[in-house]
């Protein structure tokens, strides 16, 4: 997969402390850049999934199990096949795929529609001239079925509760004697905190044209953020080899990890396509993107922190019950930021799954530390309380100076700045205690929590080409999920080859173009910059050859090449044109040292006396993530970040009738992700850092780290102003209003 | 989405001998209908366009009263300023509601006919009695903590989801309407909804085929007016509560009192025995109690929506404590 002529590839074996984003001049690293694919996007000249023209097209429509569990009998297509503007019924009870794919994974996701798993599996596509005539048949498509048992309520499930395999975290994890030390320690935590399914409710809904060329290979447009793993699952779901598929992923209107692994849309439509001869297009109703692709798994969380009277903490333990379908291995890592966050010699932290016949559970959004860190940090504050503590104070105190399981160090860690900054600039002085401090019919109070997400470095590569008049070009089949990716790269290409930013084009998202490992985790810019990064060290390396200078002695700015008394446009030294390729991998530093980013949150809100509804009043989010590399993109991350933290705190909320399990609040109007006027005043401030064991752009994830911890610090802060403590999430008024003072 | 046939109908009297009220529906704004359209919650065989007629004035009446056209935009009536002087807690109600955009388009006879928000009713694998007669009823026993605790039956829990139309209530607004016959009638907004009994799927009095041409509402009353709406997210999400209010307290007393409510029934919901408690009191913790006691005397949650019970009482003593003083 990895083998190329002209690379230079680099395994992190070791530190890299010198980084040429150090000593390059061009000055276009850091700075908040606008992005340069914004034009297009705000001009609509973006190709989303559903937006490529191809000719024609048919459009489908896609028809969801409407029972919770059983099997599917029979499909009447004739029903609906004489309907004007229908081409056909077409399903494939064995291929079609029962849920979505996992991200990274290069197995297919399980297949097989006969058996039903949940209610909203895609068991058919209905074909047509135009997607009403499709979207009409596909609601009268006459679809029987067995009913059979099913699982649909946590609490009714929850005794058939299993341990699944290990996953990015392992599923059982114990160190020393959390049940001896609770029982010595004078001081003590015992709660139980619930978190609820989610949706990550991208605005692009899931898509693909299915395109299938002569030669028998097929290309799909699809909005997914991994297309080079994902080309090898679709490929296996269709018996083809991966070099027979091709997906085209240019622009993705969020993803947030639901766009991780394939989905069922994309499977029907190249069986469809390839049955009628024609290609098709299937975009999913937003009420399917709900139903039928990916939730963050509900988790119950029994949280327990030991600690002696001057807080330092003698156990932690965090056990966990999830939930997936059965059959199904991920499990939400609810304790993969516990593992590494604050010292504690005795440790419990456990994972168990319990089956329920609802959507597949996969990735959201920094899974595991985003609920997992509710959990924590929420008990935290309590703990702080019971000891007469400072919470802030209680957490430095905690700040492990080594990882507290492994003995590994940090690779870089900036924890107790961040919270000690976030302080300073917060005003964290002035918090009252508990119920203390009104503004009306409003009562506040402020709120803290830590921010820890795991930094991850995948394998990925890039092209980047110079050419005679001056330009470069970068491929890769990294995507750009609305991060900043297109101008990350440009920049770090522009840094390092001293060339403008708008000299420089990115083309992403195309798996003809070298394999990467997309977006995901928040290891996007990491691993495809350092991958561009090392493209453009060689290209630098040709360039000092041609200038006959040592490559120390070569600077490269505004499209000159200088050195050795004299100056030269790049793009007359670089012949019929130059290319190389850079490709990163993960080596010893993985394990030689233990990598994340770090931040704290501050959160204050008001809580209304009347009616316990909870509005946010301003935050601010201190963050160390390694090298910013775009001042712009990165804070826009993290408040993204952080307004999914609002979600998760206040109204995000998945509802399934417990009776079939089927999902309630299938839209935007029902399922509530904040609206503006649910989002304060956001601030958010970068510490300096720079990790040498990361990668040799000394940057680490971001995109995750804004969540991590966010709602625990507006619940945190809930608490302080009016001294309800709800630990069942989201904190919706009515949860609220029995604690509160009479009129 | 089935397919329709669309007419647009150049004058009210044509909209009306166009429409076969049984299976074709009048189209304004289109916000909630097309979204039931998309799911085939509602599945006309035809449109008739309704949305160029001549209906979007707000005009003045000699009586001191406004006639408000049924095609005047949430936006543009929110923003009107004989509104906001007169009646404000219609400008106010309408802000709560919905969406910019959603405002922009919306109509005014349009949001009072708006569908309940019921999950169940927005999905046909669903048993619903409001969208498919006889078939049951999901919601009792299912997820249910945004649905209705007053006027309900064991046929239907849903709630009506208009904020305009609560504040229209408490503003005694007047529908006019003009029937297929030709015939003009005059409905008062406390006669338009029905209750849901074992027909839920039948919400006001209205015939097929009649159009709501006009919403006249009386001339300015005495008191201060609020609307208050509790949600669980700041904007763009329906009442759990919803208050409007116009008090006038003269001499120490409550003179006169209206209030309607949204977020707790089948329709906008008004109790004379809520205004009763309150006129002729002095303003008091007692009299407002009492208000709140007579507000929920009939109240009946079902699990997940008890909350609403305690939460109506004290957002409606709140409420009169801002606008007397108290």
């Amino acid at each position: 997969m990895f083998g190329f002529g002209t690379t230079n590839s680099l395994t992190m074996d070791k530190p890299h402390p010198e980084s040429l984003l150090d000593s390059a001049v061009q000055g276009s690293i850091g700075r908040p850049f606008d992005r340069i694919d914004g034009p297009s996007k705000v001009s609509g000249t973006a190709t989303y999934a559903a937006e490529y023209p191809v000719d024609n097209l048919a459009y489908g429509f896609l028809v969801g199990a409407r029972i919770g569990a059983g099997t599917l009998i029979s499909i009447d297509a004739d029903a609906v096949r004489s309907m004007p503007g229908v081409i056909d019924v077409v399903t494939d009870l064995d291929r079609f795929i029962r849920v979505a794919g996992q991200g990274g994974e290069t197995q297919p996701p399980t297949q097989g529609v006969r058996d039903i798993a949940f209610m909203g599996e895609i068991v058919a596509i209905v074909v047509a001239e135009s997607y009403e005539a499709a979207r009409d048949a596909a609601l009268r498509l006459p679809v029987t079925y067995e009913a059979g048992e099913g699982a649909y309520a946590f609490a009714a499930a929850r005794a058939k509760s299993y341990v699944p395999p290990d996953g990015v975290t392992p599923a059982h994890f114990n160190q020393g004697d959390v049940d001896a030390a609770m029982a010595e320690a004078p001081v003590t935590i015992d709660a139980t905190y619930v978190t609820p399914s989610q949706n990550s409710a991208a605005m692009e809904p899931h898509a693909s044209i299915a395109v299938w060329e002569d030669d028998g290979s097929l290309t799909l447009y699809g909005a997914y953020q991994m297309p080079s793993t994902d080309a090898s699952q679709l490929a296996k779901c269709l018996g083809l080899s991966a070099k027979k598929v091709r997906i085209v992923s240019r622009y993705i209107g969020g993803g947030f990890g639901s766009k991780l692994g394939i989905a069922p849309e994309s499977v029907a439509a190249a069986i469809a396509a390839k049955q009628i001869g024609r290609p098709v297009k299937a975009v999913m109703a937003r009420q399917q993107v709900f139903e039928a692709t990916v939730r963050r798994s509900n988790t119950e969380q029994r949280v327990r922190l030991a600690a002696t009277r001057d807080g330092k903490l003698t156990a932690i333990g965090q056990e966990s019950l999830v939930s997936n379908q059965p059959g199904e291995d991920f499990f939400e890592p609810v304790g993969i930021g516990t593992h590494m966050i604050y010292s504690g010699e005795n440790r419990l932290i456990t994972h168990d799954q319990v089956p329920l016949n609802l959507v597949l559970s996969g990735s959201m959004r920094a899974p595991g530390e985003a609920v997992g860190m509710i959990g924590l940090e929420c008990a935290m504050d309590e703990l702080a309380e019971r000891l007469g503590m400072d919470p802030i104070v209680l957490r430095k105190t905690n700040d492990a100076s080594v990882d507290p399981e492994k003995g590994v160090p940090f690779s870089s860690r900036s924890l107790s700045r961040a919270l000690d900054e976030g302080a300073r600039r917060f005003g964290w002085a002035r918090r009252a205690g508990p119920g203390e401090a009104r503004d009306g019919e409003w009562l506040i109070g402020m709120g803290v929590a830590s921010a820890v997400r795991g930094n991850m470095l995948m394998e990925s590569s890039a092209k980047v080409e110079l050419r005679p008049d001056g330009t470069a070009t970068i491929s890769s089949s990294m995507t750009d999920i609305g991060t900043g990716s297109y101008t990350i790269l440009a920049q770090i290409a522009s840094e390092i080859l001293g060339l403008p930013v708008d000299r420089i084009t990115v083309a992403l998202g195309d798996t003809n173009d070298p394999p990467a490992a997309g977006s995901g985790g928040s290891w996007g810019a990491g691993s495809a910059g350092s991958a561009v990064y090392l493209a453009c060290e060689m290209l630098r390396g040709k360039l000092a050859k041609a200038m006959r200078v040592e490559d120390s002695a070569l600077t490269l700015k505004d499209g000159m090449a200088i050195g050795n008394n004299r100056s030269s446009p790049i793009g007359e030294i670089v012949g019929d044109g130059l290319e190389a390729i850079g490709h990163i991998k993960p080596g010893k530093q993985e394990k030689a040292t233990t990598q994340a980013s770090f931040g704290a949150h501050f959160a204050e809100v008001g809580v209304n006396r009347v009616t316990g509804e909870v509005r946010v009043r301003r935050m601010l989010g201190v963050f160390a993530a390694g090298r910013v590399l775009n001042a712009k993109t990165a804070r826009s991350q993290c408040l993204g970040g952080m307004t999914f933290g609002i979600g998760a705190a206040l109204t995000e909320e998945l509802l399934h009738d417990p009776r079939n399990g089927k999902l309630v609040n299938r839209d935007l109007a029902e399922y509530h992700v904040p609206v503006n006027a649910d989002v304060p005043q956001l601030e958010v401030h970068f510490l300096s850092e720079r990790d040498v064991h990361a990668n040799p752009i000394h940057a680490k994830g971001i995109g995750e780290l804004g969540i991590s911890g966010a709602a625990a610090a507006i619940a945190n802060a809930i608490y302080n102003a009016c001294k309800v403590r709800v630990r069942s999430f989201p904190v919706t008024l009515d949860k609220l209003l029995p604690g509160l003072p009479d009129l | 989405m089935k397919s329709f046939a669309y007419e647009r109908a150049e004058t009210p009297e044509a909209a009306v001998r166009d429409i076969d009220g049984a299976t074709a529906r009048f189209i304004a704004g289109g916000t909630n209908l097309l979204d039931l359209m998309k799911l085939q919650v509602e599945t006309p065989t035809k449109l008739v366009d309704i949305s160029r007629l001549d209906l979007a004035s707000i005009d003045r009446r000699d009586d001191g009263g406004l006639t408000i056209g049924a095609l005047v935009p949430n936006s543009d009536l929110a923003a009107d300023p004989q509104v906001i002087a007169g009646y404000e807690v219609l400008s106010r109600a309408l802000l709560a509601g919905a969406s910019g955009q959603l405002r922009n388009k919306a109509s005014t006879g349009g949001n009072l006919l708006q569908r309940t928000r019921c999950y169940y009713f927005y999905d046909t694998a669903s048993r619903c009695n409001k969208r498919s007669p006889g078939s049951g009823c999901d919601a009792i026993g299912g997820v249910n903590r945004i649905l209705a605790v007053l006027g309900t039956s064991p046929h239907c829990i849903a709630t009506h989801p208009s904020d305009m139309a609560v504040a229209m209530r408490a503003l005694d607004a007047t529908i006019l309407t003009l029937k297929p016959d030709g015939d003009r009638r005059r409905i008062s907004i406390h006669a338009l909804y029905r209750l849901p009994g074992d027909t839920p799927h039948i919400e006001t009095v209205l015939e097929p085929g009649e159009l709501i041409t006009h919403v006249e509402l009386p001339k300015p009353v005495a008191g201060r007016q609020v609307y208050r709406k509790v949600r669980d997210r700041a904007s763009y999400a329906f009442a759990l509560v919803s208050v409007a209010a116009i008090v006038a307290v003269e001499e120490g007393r409550i003179a006169s009192a209206s209030l309607a409510f949204g977020g707790l029934g089948p329709m906008p919901w008004r109790n004379a025995a809520v205004e009763a408690a309150l006129v002729g009191q002095a303003p008091s913790a007692d009299a407002f109690a009492a208000a709140a006691d007579a507000l929920v005397a009939d109240a009946r949650g079902y699990g997940a929506n008890d909350f609403k019970i305690p939460l109506a009482r004290r957002t409606l003593i709140a409420t009169l404590r801002d606008l007397t003083g108290a």
